[in-house]
Order: structure tokens, then sequence, then C-alpha cells
């Protein structure tokens, strides 16, 4: 009895004036309009019980050790101000097809035709009757519940009211590119996207934009034999914006999973990715360039990483790098799981930071379990500040020192940028990192 | 040109001091060369005169066209005309050659007040004076200095330099780590760039470079001062008896 008492007060949150886990999600649910009906009712309902098992997460929650969970445990969202006009337009140059989401709803009429040969796209609001969808919608975000717990993804599944659903046959002309607006100060976004591509179908999908005062996204990809998925975000986040996102990849055998984020500010983010490498030889690399900036709002972004190898002969790659000023914090949790059997496993994993002053931190928690024996797996974390003599030798040919960090940061940076394969791509948005940087991430 | 007067400077972090007293005038149009033993401070000298940090003026003078270079930023010096060749190059993943040069030489222009340069004529300037220099247009996308052997990193030095124009040209052992032709290179690229208004202070180890480049001066630093200056004998002379008996006979 002794024993019980000690766990149970383990559990109880210690930090003054947090609810008590049960409480808080119930007062979270409740302050949420939960979608009602259609094909996801059944895989809804499930996630909603699931919830009730596991709980929000509390301040001793080890998966939670360097990030707080109280923002998106909240009931409701901390209204920010939506900035004037919205983001100058990213990958103009390309042509794709463009659907615009506000404030996590897809807008119709500021979106281009659902057309694109080879894809078919729903919107989850709408949708009824993809029997496809019907079989994904949750079973990703489920299964990425072991071995360790994601409520808010759990949550996302059940009350999400929007999304796209989408799912390639062939090999479309253009990439799909999801604008995120905002419209209001106090907005919640929330969305769920589906991505199934068929055997030899290939999708690229690019996001940018803001979405929200707090947003909570998941992305399902289910990725079959030979199929290939390309994702290259660009994420400008308002100063106080919090946020948590999801991606959970099923990648099957000879299928390619590529994903590369490029995000600047927001006071609480988290952003996890639980990759399952089903099939063998397949491929699945996740990167993220990260700019923070302590300055006007406090900045912390936690990036999650959780890749499990369970076939034979799969390359894996997790490279993410953080330039952190002004206090700001990054965090890097990456794991690679290597399963019994899983033979010949390529997994690598770097993650960095650049700490442009002394008040900013760095905190990294990487991870290898392997079951296999004839793999190889890296992995490699570092902390630095900017190179002197590099720093000396641009000024020496007369770059100015502003100009020089930017250099130094672009060149930081450009292992994580050179997994965005497509050329045209990477131009993009090598060229908006540039004008961010130039602007206001560095000085 | 460059004036150099008494000047004293010693290690921020230890209380070290490197140079004691060197005085040394280079005008317009001249070659100077500095010969001297390891450890007399020749590499200071030219970190000092291009403002790198970690060093502290604690008496003296250095100026450019009149200019005090001492109180300038390391950018402000290099619009001023001064350009240091780096005897290690510093390589700088994932940013172009190419951007680099571009943004440093319009940097230099900007800052002077003269017109930036478009990407047309820029790039017909570079291909033409890197076809000059033997540097291949694969080099010149290349990251800066990234995979460059150490004859290319010197060669993309004379790039550098050639593109910037300086009028004050200082050369940090550019001769070490380069073989027989990539010398001959390096030399010929820094010749054609001998004029009357531009000047040159060539530090070397070895006599063999200035075979190349024609000194007008050679000067010997020991123990942080010049201690002897004279013609292109003088480089002849350390060839062949070393210091020993040259800093014997100064003291």
């Amino acid at each position: 009895m002794a024993d019980t008492a000690v766990q149970a007060k383990d559990h109880t949150p210690t930090v003054e004036g947090a609810p008590k886990p049960a409480g808080a999600l119930d007062a979270r649910l409740a302050a949420l309009t939960l979608p009602q009906g259609g094909f996801a009712a059944a895989a809804r309902r499930d996630a909603l019980t699931r919830l009730q098992d596991m709980g929000l997460p509390g301040p001793r929650d080890e998966y939670w050790r360097y990030t707080d969970p109280r923002p998106f445990n909240a009931p409701q969202a901390a209204a920010i101000a939506v900035p004037d006009g919205q983001e100058t337009p990213l990958f103009d140059t390309l042509d794709k097809l463009t659907l615009v989401f506000v404030d996590g709803r897809f807008d119709e009429a500021a979106s281009d035709d659902l057309a694109l040969d080879g894809v078919e796209i729903l919107t989850l609001a709408k949708a009824d009757g993809a029997e496809w969808a019907a079989e994904l919608y949750g079973k990703l975000e489920a299964a990425g519940q072991h071995p360790v717990r994601r409520p808010f993804a759990t949550l996302n599944t059940a009350a999400a009211p929007d999304g796209l659903l989408i799912r390639v046959t062939g090999k479309p002309s253009k990439p799909i590119h999801v604008v995120h607006r905002r419209a209001s100060d106090g907005a919640d976004a929330m969305w769920h996207h589906l991505i199934r591509v068929e055997p030899g179908a290939e999708l690229t999908l690019l996001e940018t934009g803001m979405s929200g005062a707090r947003s909570n996204s998941v992305i399902e990809v289910d990725l079959a034999e030979g199929a290939a998925f390309h994702h290259v975000a660009s994420k400008r986040a308002i100063e106080a914006k919090v946020g948590i996102g999801h991606i959970f990849a099923r990648v099957a055998a000879r299928a390619q999973f590529k994903s590369f984020t490029l995000a600047v500010n927001g006071t609480m983010m988290r952003n996890e990715a639980v990759i399952d490498i089903a099939g063998d030889d397949a491929v699945a690399h996740i990167a993220a360039a990260v700019l923070g900036d302590g300055g006007k709002a406090p900045f912390h972004q936690d990036d999650t990483v959780f890749i499990t190898h369970g076939a034979e002969r799969c390359e894996s790659r997790q490279v993410f790098k953080k330039v952190l000023k002004n206090g700001a914090e990054g965090v890097f949790q990456g794991k690679i799981l290597v399963k019994p059997g899983a033979q010949k496993t390529d997994g690598y994993q770097i993650s960095q930071a650049l700490l442009l002053d002394e008040r900013s931190q760095f905190l990294a928690k990487p991870e290898l379990e392997i079951y296999a024996d004839d793999v190889k797996c890296s992995h490699g974390s570092t902390t630095g500040a900017i190179d002197d003599e590099a720093l000396f030798y641009l000024r020496s040919r007369g770059v100015p020192r502003e100009r020089a960090i930017v250099f130094l940061v672009l060149s930081f940076l450009a292992d994580a940028l050179a997994e965005v394969e497509d050329e045209a791509i990477r131009d993009c948005i090598y060229e908006r990192l540039d004008v961010w940087l130039t602007l206001n991430a560095v000085q | 040109m460059l004036k150099i007067d008494n000047l004293h400077v010693k290690l921020e972090e230890e209380d070290k001091q490197i140079l004691k007293g060197l005085s040394l005038e280079i005008p317009a149009g001249q070659v100077h060369a500095i010969m001297g033993p390891n450890g007399s401070g020749k590499s200071t000298l030219s970190y000092v005169l291009s403002g790198r940090d970690g060093y502290e003026v604690t008496e003296g003078s250095a100026t450019l066209d009149g200019e005090s270079l001492l109180d300038m930023e390391p950018e402000e010096r290099a619009s001023a005309g001064l350009f240091l060749a780096f005897q290690y190059p510093v390589e700088i993943p994932g940013v172009g050659n190419m951007t680099f040069l571009r943004t440093a030489v319009n940097a230099q222009r900007k800052a002077r007040g003269e017109a930036e340069l478009s990407s047309g004529d820029f790039l017909k300037l570079v291909r033409a004076k890197a076809a000059e220099l033997q540097i291949s247009p694969e080099m010149l996308k290349r990251p800066v200095n990234v995979g460059f052997s150490g004859g290319e990193k010197k060669r993309n030095e004379i790039l550098q330099m050639a593109m910037l124009e300086p009028r004050m040209c200082i050369m940090d052992e550019t001769d070490s780590g380069l073989d027989v032709d990539a010398m001959r290179l390096v030399s010929d690229g820094v010749n054609a760039l001998r004029s009357p208004d531009r000047s040159f202070l060539v530090i070397t180890h070895y006599q063999r470079l200035l075979n190349h480049i024609q000194p007008d001066v050679v000067h010997i630093m020991a123990n942080g001062r010049i201690v002897k200056s004279g013609g292109p004998e003088l480089a002849l002379q350390v060839e062949q008896e070393g210091y020993g008996d040259l800093l014997a006979e100064v003291g």
C-alpha cells in the first residue's frame, strides 16, 4: 500500500497551479467542439477512448522533460494579434497546385480546383465514403503510440475538424502546395492530413505560411511499395505562437520518405516525427533547419524523432540544425530503433546547434537501440559558436560583419538544406532563409 | 602607401609582447619582402594590419595613405585597399565561391561609394581573371575553398586579390605548400597585378618565391622588429648562410 501511495504521489504534478492531468483533459475536451458523423466517426471515438486512458502529459513525464506541455494542455489558446498582411508567397516561381487553409480550415474559394492528374484530393470536413481514408484515419497515429505516448496526436485524431485526404496513384506533374493563413487572433487551429501514395506513385507536398495562435497538426503518410513522398515545409510562426505537430509515416519496401522543414520563431513549438520503416530497401530522411531568436518573445523549439527499422537494407537519416540567439532554446530528441532481423540497416543521425550568444541553449538526447547484429548506425550532436577564423576571413575581404555571420549561418545549415533534393525548391528555401537572416534573425 | 611606426603589439589573452617597435615604410608601386626565423612575429604583423581579434596594440601606429588602419574594422581596412592573402585560407562549406566573391566585391564598392557590379559584369570579369589563374568554372561554383588542394586555395586567394584590386597586398607565406608549377602560377598572378599604385608586402621563409616575385627591398625580422633591410641580395644571403650570422651581426 505504501508503494502505491508513493507512486500515486509521483504522478501528481508539482508545478504550482497546474491542474491534475485528468482534470486537465476534461477541461481541454470541454473547450472543443468534437466533429460528429462521417467516415472518421469510429476512428475518432476510438481516439477519444485512447486519450482518456492516457491523459495529457504532466510535468514529470520523461518524454516532456525539455518542453513544457502546459501551453498545449490549456483549454484555450492565448490570443496573438494577426499581423498586417500575409507572408510573402514562397515557391512563386514553381508550377504547383495551391490549397489554402485559414486558421486550420480548408478555404475552397482561395484554393485551386482539387484536380490534378494522378491524385485524388478530398477534404476531411466534407469527405464521406472514401474507403481508403476510413481505413487509414488514425491508424498510423494509433500505431505510433508505442513505446511512447503522444496524447496530442490522439487529441488531434479525435477533434481535428478539417484536413486534406490525398491519394496518389500516379506521378503528378506538379507539387501540391498547402498555404496556411491566419484570420482570427485566438485561432486554435487543428488539422489532420491523410496521404496515401500507391505503389510506384510519387508526391511532393509543400507547406508554407502561418497557422493560428496555437496549432495542432497531424499528417499520416502511408507509402506503398516503391512510392515516393517529398515534403518541404517553410514555417514562419508569429513570435508568441505555440504549436505541436506530428508526422506519422509507414514506409513499405523500396519506398522513399523525405521531409525537410525550415522553421523560424515560436514560443513553444514541438514537432514529432514517427517513422516506421516496414519494408526492405526503403529510405527515410528527415531534416530541419531552425532559426530561433528569443529577443521579441521567448523561443523554444523541440524536434522529437522516432525512427523504427523493421526491415532489411533500409536507410534512415536525421539531420537537424538549429541557430539560436537571445536566450533561445532548442531541443532534439532523436531515436533510431533497429528491430531484430533488420539487417544491413544504415542509420544516421546528427543534431547540431550554433549558439550566437551565451544565453541560448541546446538540449540534445540522441538514442540508438539496436537488436540486429549487422547494421551501421551513427549519431552525433554538437553545440558551437561562430568560427572566429572564418568570420575574420570573410570580413578581411570586405564583407561586413552582419553579412559574414549570415554566410556562416548558411554554411552551418547547408547539410540540412542539402536534404531538399529538388534544386528549384531548394533555391526557393535558400532565398527565403536569406531574407529571414538578413531581416531579423541575425544581428 | 603603408607606413608602420614603432609598432608594439601583445597578445590579448596572455601578457606576451610579439612586436616590439616595428617600423616599416612601403612606397607606392614597391614590393617589399619580410623574412625571418619562426616566432619573429611575421604572421602577427599581417594579422594586426588586417584587423584580426586577439591582439592589442600598446604603442605605435600603422597608416595606409595617411589613414590609421588600427582604428578600423577588418572590412573597413579591406575597403580602404588592404588585402591579406592567408597562409591557410579558410574553408566555408555551403557558401559558393562566386557568391562570396561577388558579395565581397560589391560590399567594397558600396563602402567606397562606387556603383555595384551587375551579375553580368561580375561574371564576365571573374571568368576572365579565373582563366588567367587556370581556375576552372567548376572550381568557381564550389563552396569557398572546400575540396581545394593547397595550390588551388592559394590560386583562389590570388583570384580574390585580382577581383578586389587592393592597393596594399600582404601575402602571408603564400608559397607554403606550393609545388613548383603552382608557385609559378601564383607568382605570375601577382606579377600581373604589379603597378605603380599598388604595393606588396611578401612574407616568406624561402628565397625561391622571391625569384618569381622580385622584391625592391628585403627586410629581416627578428624578435618583433625589422633588424636589417637591403636589396634582393639579402634574401640570397639568408638562403645561403641562414639567420645565425646575420642576427649576430646586428646584435
